[in-house]
């Protein structure tokens, strides 16, 4: 009797703490304001313009101060098609002129920042605050920016002008009207456009002074620049004019720079920082977890970044397509996935797309590509058979070349090279730092098979792809192959304004450049843990560590709120 | 006391270390530096752990086992296993034959150099001496980790083989710490009547190099090597640790320190406890045997 | 003694002609490209334009040579220019981090003194003894341990230590804060690196202490103090201490150039943002500019200190005077 009593206790008692955790949960939804957000980025940044660099150690700190055209939605980053307006007004808007015009309507009262006179910066720093500060935005700034991106005038660079082949020209006919016009159709534009990096600037400064924001901070975004001390951090304060009512809800944040993941980790364990917005390996998850419990939130998916393998196929015996497809063949895939992921930032064993985007290939598409095989003895007895075949019985030696960086390369590396070996194939790892490696992948071209890698910001498949064209065509081929076919097909697919049939030329796309050719093919997508403090509320992750960082949404639960 | 070079040699040698049989010498050593003795002992086990390895060692270092990664140390795996499940014990072993080998390939082949340009620099003095002193004054001025780094990124294409390239960067900046030291003690001998007698008998450079003036500086020589041993497998410990010394899967114990371990120091000790030990030992012994070795070479010489 | 003074400063200048020309060839040998790995270094794609227009920017596209007379045209008029990386001001760059160099640097020589003189002496004055013993294995250890290793072990016993005794894992600050804005925020940070390096600083100087003053102990002048009846401790503060800092003082003077830009390692374990740090961030990115003005600051000073140092030693001992 007893028993029973006191299971149905037990029952109830869950049932009572459950319903009191969802309320309790529901409870403590409502933006608190206050507070200073601490957080560490594991890099530090080259200059602080959005236009010219590449890496997200100008984003995390930077982003805070500008406002973007459009962006993905912050309250829903993991979607790969959500994206709302910033500046403009109301919804996206849907493109005009058979899908060649795009105008946007510009929010009203938007200010640029003015600098508090307590704030220790460079004269010319101060002189262009005083010229633009708290004047109004205007869509003459945007369609400035986006030109400087779009068209940059000499010495300046733009590394993302690529993304933006298809914009005509770019004007705003009033002050409240920026529109974009292109050559043809795409479904790439919207995405580009959403790119984090696509600052907007204020036309009476770069006309002014081009460089100016390389070196200094003058935006118009959730929070305003106070003091950026060089390689070691950053700090802002909120921006009281933000167009958006209410927001931020931060006092004001504090960042640093700190390469070396351990020290990122401790900082999370010791409170010197609340959350890193690019991940964590899993082990470091696990031990985070093992020693704060509850104060520690883990949000984990997948990233936009994948690691591929690029053979050299002017190289022999690399230019056999036989050899080429037994190195993919090798690999255990789906066993890595489930292992590696223990170790390294990887796990899903994906195609060329992004793997939860509409137009990636699902599990039975992949499984007939070959290196994705259910049966992984097959796949290795298939391998063996062609190397025979090619004329390699007992294998060969060959050198694997990557990058001197822990994670994933080095991990992934070793394990490829422990899959090679069981095919027969003895391989020596040629690891080198950065600058070397990207000399050797991408000048020199003076190796046998490399680890390469694809990471972009948004989502956007279309054009994230493009590197198996041919070399001559794709710039970031650097398997030195050529191949019309592809390249016909690449085309083909983005010319199309018809997602059934991008996706249908996709696969086909797919099949032949890592499966039929095996050119170079992806091994694992990465996988992103990002660890914060539980009391950081308003964050999402996304698929990509350079997405939803500009931090006006985030609000902070006591003890964090108050503290110093 | 000049007659004929051979006996000039042998009352040099006599002046150096007394000739009495190697158990006696053995037995002093023991009982009089005990330290050294210490030192000793450790440099020995190393060297037998190196040279034995494969014998010794529990499993084999390179062998990935992703079923056992983060093992706390057990009666399997004495001392743990690493972030890819290899055995830690082993790799140690392992390990120890990188260090020797890195350690005393640069010890000596730095140190060797340093002698030749030392002894030749002091013997030949005038402008060769003085711009051979800047060029290793050049050298000396660049810390030595700075040296190291920029050898390793500027020789990394050409050389492929790591083990080498390291060496190489170990091996440059010692040769003029030798060089330097050498040349003090060999400047010294060279004022001595005996050498300018040599000359004047018509005994030529080399000779006189070889047979005269380098017997002298071998005992500053020989302490030297046993501190650049010690100094080198720091050296690549913390070249490792920045990423560019051996790679991977090669055991060594810098590379040990790399990567996984500071990641997991606190939930996997192991992985950074032992292979620092390992470094410290080694470094240690190195250092008290030199010492001991000084102590009985010539207790008159304090290397600087 | 003048003619020496002139004789050595004269021979810094070649030495520091020879280390730029070493320094700024080197450089150039590595392969890399500081535009592309800015542009392209997260593995985006950049087109050969923006590459050209990035390089010539920086004047990287011209003739090695004119590149040469440029850098050394500026060296003579102190103008260092700006990064590549980053397209600051170098000499605003190198200030920033030269102060948290210098204030570690004057803090492990500090601890290094206070450890490495009373041990060294005591480790003499009782010479093969049992504290002898454990003095030089604890200083034999100060050289033997990876100052890496003791730094990761000072952040682990740090945080475990806080953790098991507060409750709370606390680490040192990463963010560096002047001195004198707050002094106890400061030194927390900068105590242990100082600690760390000051420890192994210590060692090489408590042996150098330990071999200097034996070997006055043996002099004439010591036997004959004895003789006459003086107090040994009094034999060893006026007399034998005096004679035996010369080399000590030399060592010091020599680790403490080198540790200004030396502590690569060091600052990477405690994450300082200090000199060495700045330099293996301008290799590994081929900023040639950075890189090229850190060595020849580095240089200079360990040049400069050497200098100082010989000369002081000539000056206080007339038989050192050595060509």
């Amino acid at each position: 009797m007893r028993k029973h009593v006191s299971t149905l206790a037990l029952a109830l008692g869950t049932a009572g703490a459950l319903a009191f955790c969802l309320t309790g949960a529901a409870a403590d939804a409502a933006p608190k304001k206050g507070g200073i957000l601490k957080y560490i980025i594991p890099s530090n940044p080259p200059s602080a313009d959005g236009h010219r660099e590449t890496t997200f150690g100008t984003i995390h700190p930077f982003a805070q101060f500008y406002s973007t055209l459009i962006r993905v939605n912050p309250d829903n980053p993991s979607s790969p098609t959500d994206f709302k307006c910033d500046l403009c007004v109301g919804e996206v808007p849907k493109p005009t002129n058979g899908g060649k015009k795009y105008t946007f309507k510009i929010k009203k009262g938007v200010k640029w920042h003015k600098l508090s006179d307590s704030i220790k910066t460079s004269p010319e720093h101060k002189a262009m605050t005083k010229l633009v500060g708290g004047k109004e935005l205007t869509a003459h700034d945007i369609a400035a920016s986006f030109s400087k991106i779009v068209n940059p005038p000499k010495g300046v660079g733009s590394p993302r002008k690529a993304f933006f082949l298809m914009v005509e020209k770019i004007y705003a006919p009033d002050n409240n009207t920026v529109v974009f016009d292109l050559k043809y159709p795409s479904g790439a534009f919207i995405p580009a456009l959403s790119m984090p990096y696509n600052f907007i600037y204020s036309k009476k400064v770069l006309d002014k002074n081009i460089h100016f924001y390389e070196k200094n901070v003058l935006g118009s975004g959730p929070f305003q620049f106070v003091e950026w001390q060089l390689g070691s951090h950053i700090k802002a304060a909120r921006n009281a004019d933000y167009y958006y009512k209410g927001m931020p809800y931060l006092d004001g944040t504090s960042a640093v720079f700190a390469k070396k993941y351990s020290i990122n980790l401790q900082a999370l364990r010791g409170g010197r920082a609340y959350i890193q917005f690019r991940g964590f390996p899993p082990k470091m998850r696990d031990d985070l977890k093992k020693a704060l419990g509850e104060r520690l939130t883990v949000q984990e998916g997948d990233w936009n970044c994948v690691l591929n393998v690029t053979p050299n196929n002017k190289v022999k015996p690399f230019d056999d397509v036989r050899v080429r497809r037994a190195l993919s063949l090798a690999i255990d895939r789906w066993g890595g996935s489930n292992y590696l992921s223990k170790i390294a930032i990887v796990k899903t064993a994906g195609g060329i797309v992004y793997p939860s985007h509409p137009l990636a290939a699902n599990k039975a598409e992949l499984q007939k590509l070959a290196g994705w095989w259910p049966d992984l003895k097959k796949s290795r007895a298939e391998a063996k058979r062609l190397l025979k075949e090619a004329g390699y019985p007992n294998g060969f030696s060959f050198t694997f070349h990557n990058r001197a960086v822990d994670q994933p390369y080095k991990i992934v590396g070793t394990w490829l090279i422990d899959q090679w070996r069981q095919i027969g194939l003895k391989v020596k790892q040629r690891v080198q730092p950065t600058s070397q490696f990207y000399a050797t992948l991408r000048r020199k071209k003076d190796f046998d098979v490399s680890m390469s890698f694809n990471c972009q910001s948004v989502v956007n498949p279309l054009l994230d792809v493009s590197m198996y064209q041919s070399a001559s065509v794709a710039g970031n081929n650097y398997a030195a192959y050529e191949d019309p076919k592809l390249d016909a097909m690449f085309q083909k697919m983005n010319r199309s304004g018809d997602p059934a049939e991008q996706r249908r030329i996709m696969r086909q796309y797919e099949k032949r450049a890592i499966d039929e050719m095996a050119y170079q093919f992806p091994t694992m997508w990465w996988y992103r843990i990002v660890l914060h403090r539980t009391e950081v509320k308003g964050w999402k992750t996304s698929p990509s560590h350079y997405l939803n960082v500009d931090l006006s949404n985030i609000w902070l639960e006591e003890p964090l709120l108050s503290a110093k | 006391m000049a007659t004929a070079s051979g006996s000039l040699v042998g009352s040099e040698s006599e002046d150096i270390a007394e000739r009495t049989p190697w158990s006696a010498v053995l037995g002093d050593l023991i009982r009089r530096k005990p330290l050294g003795a210490a030192g000793g002992l450790i440099v020995i086990v190393m060297v037998v752990s190196g040279v034995f390895a494969p014998l010794i060692a529990p499993f084999d270092p390179v062998v990935n086992d992703y079923a056992n990664p983060h093992v706390a140390p057990n009666l399997t795996n004495l001392l743990g296993t690493d972030q890819f499940g290899r055995d830690i014990l082993s790799r140690i072993i392992y390990g120890a034959r990188t260090a020797l080998l890195i350690g005393f390939i640069s010890a000596f082949v730095g140190a060797f150099s340093g002698l030749v340009l030392g002894v030749a620099s002091a013997y030949f003095g005038g402008l060769f001496d003085m711009v051979l002193q800047r060029f290793m004054d050049v050298i000396m001025a660049f810390p030595l980790i700075i040296l190291a780094l920029s050898i390793i990124t500027v020789l990394g294409p050409l050389v492929d083989n790591d083990v080498l390239l390291v060496i190489l960067a170990i091996t440059i900046p010692f040769i003029p710490h030798c060089a330097r030291v050498v040349r003090s003690s060999a400047l010294a001998i060279r004022e001595i009547p005996y050498v300018d007698a040599a000359r004047a008998c018509g005994f030529n450079h080399i000779r006189i190099i070889l047979r005269h003036m380098t017997p002298n500086v071998m005992a500053p020589f020989l302490i030297m090597i046993t501190a650049f041993v010690g100094q080198a497998i720091l050296l690549e410990a913390s070249l490792s640790y920045l990423g560019l010394g051996v790679q991977e899967p090669i055991a060594a114990w810098g590379l040990m320190l790399q990567g996984g371990a500071e990641e997991y120091a606190e939930s996997a000790p192991w992985i950074a406890v032992f292979p620092g030990l390992a470094i410290t030992l080694a470094v240690f012994g190195f250092n008290l045997f030199g010492d001991a070795l000084r102590d009985t070479l010539d207790p008159k010489l304090r290397s600087q | 003694m003048y003619e020496y003074i002139v004789k050595r400063v004269l021979l810094v200048f070649p030495t520091l002609l020879g280390a730029a020309i070493l320094v700024f060839f080197l450089l150039r040998l590595i392969p890399g490209d500081v535009c592309e790995l800015r542009m392209a270094g997260e593995g985006a794609y950049v087109d050969e334009e923006a590459l050209a227009a990035c390089r010539a920017n920086l004047g990287i596209d011209q003739h090695i040579l004119i590149q040469f007379v440029d850098f050394m045209w500026g060296l003579v008029r102190f103008d260092f220019g700006l990064s590549m990386w980053s397209g600051q001001p170098i000499v605003y760059e190198i200030g920033l981090r030269f102060e948290l160099s210098l204030q570690v640097a004057i803090m492990a020589t500090l601890f290094s003194i206070i450890i490495s003189i009373p041990l060294g002496t005591i480790s003499a004055v009782k010479a093969d003894t049992w504290i002898d013993y454990v003095v030089r294995t604890f200083s034999i250890a100060g050289i033997a341990i990876p100052s890496f290793w003791l730094g990761i072990l000072i952040i682990l016993f740090l945080l475990i230590f806080t953790q098991s005794w507060f409750g709370v894992a606390w680490m040192p600050p990463i963010q560096y804060v002047p001195i004198w804005v707050d002094p106890w925020y400061n030194l927390s940070m900068l105590i242990w690196p100082a600690l760390a390096t000051g420890y192994r600083y210590s060692a090489v100087a408590t042996r150098m202490t330990r071999s200097a003053l034996l070997e006055v102990l043996r002099e004439d002048y010591v036997r004959t103090a004895r003789a006459k009846g003086l107090l040994e401790k009094v034999i060893i503060n006026r007399h034998a201490l005096k004679n035996a800092m010369l080399p000590v003082v030399t060592v010091i003077g020599i680790e403490f150039a080198f540790l200004m830009g030396g502590l690569v390692v060091t600052e990477q374990v405690f994450n300082l943002n200090g000199l060495g740090k700045l330099f293996v961030e301008a290799v590994t990115n081929n900023d040639y500019s950075l890189t090229q003005a850190l060595v020849m600051v580095v240089v200079t000073i360990f040049v400069f200190t050497n200098l100082m140092v010989d000369i002081l030693y000539a000056w206080l001992d007339p038989r050192i005077r050595y060509n």
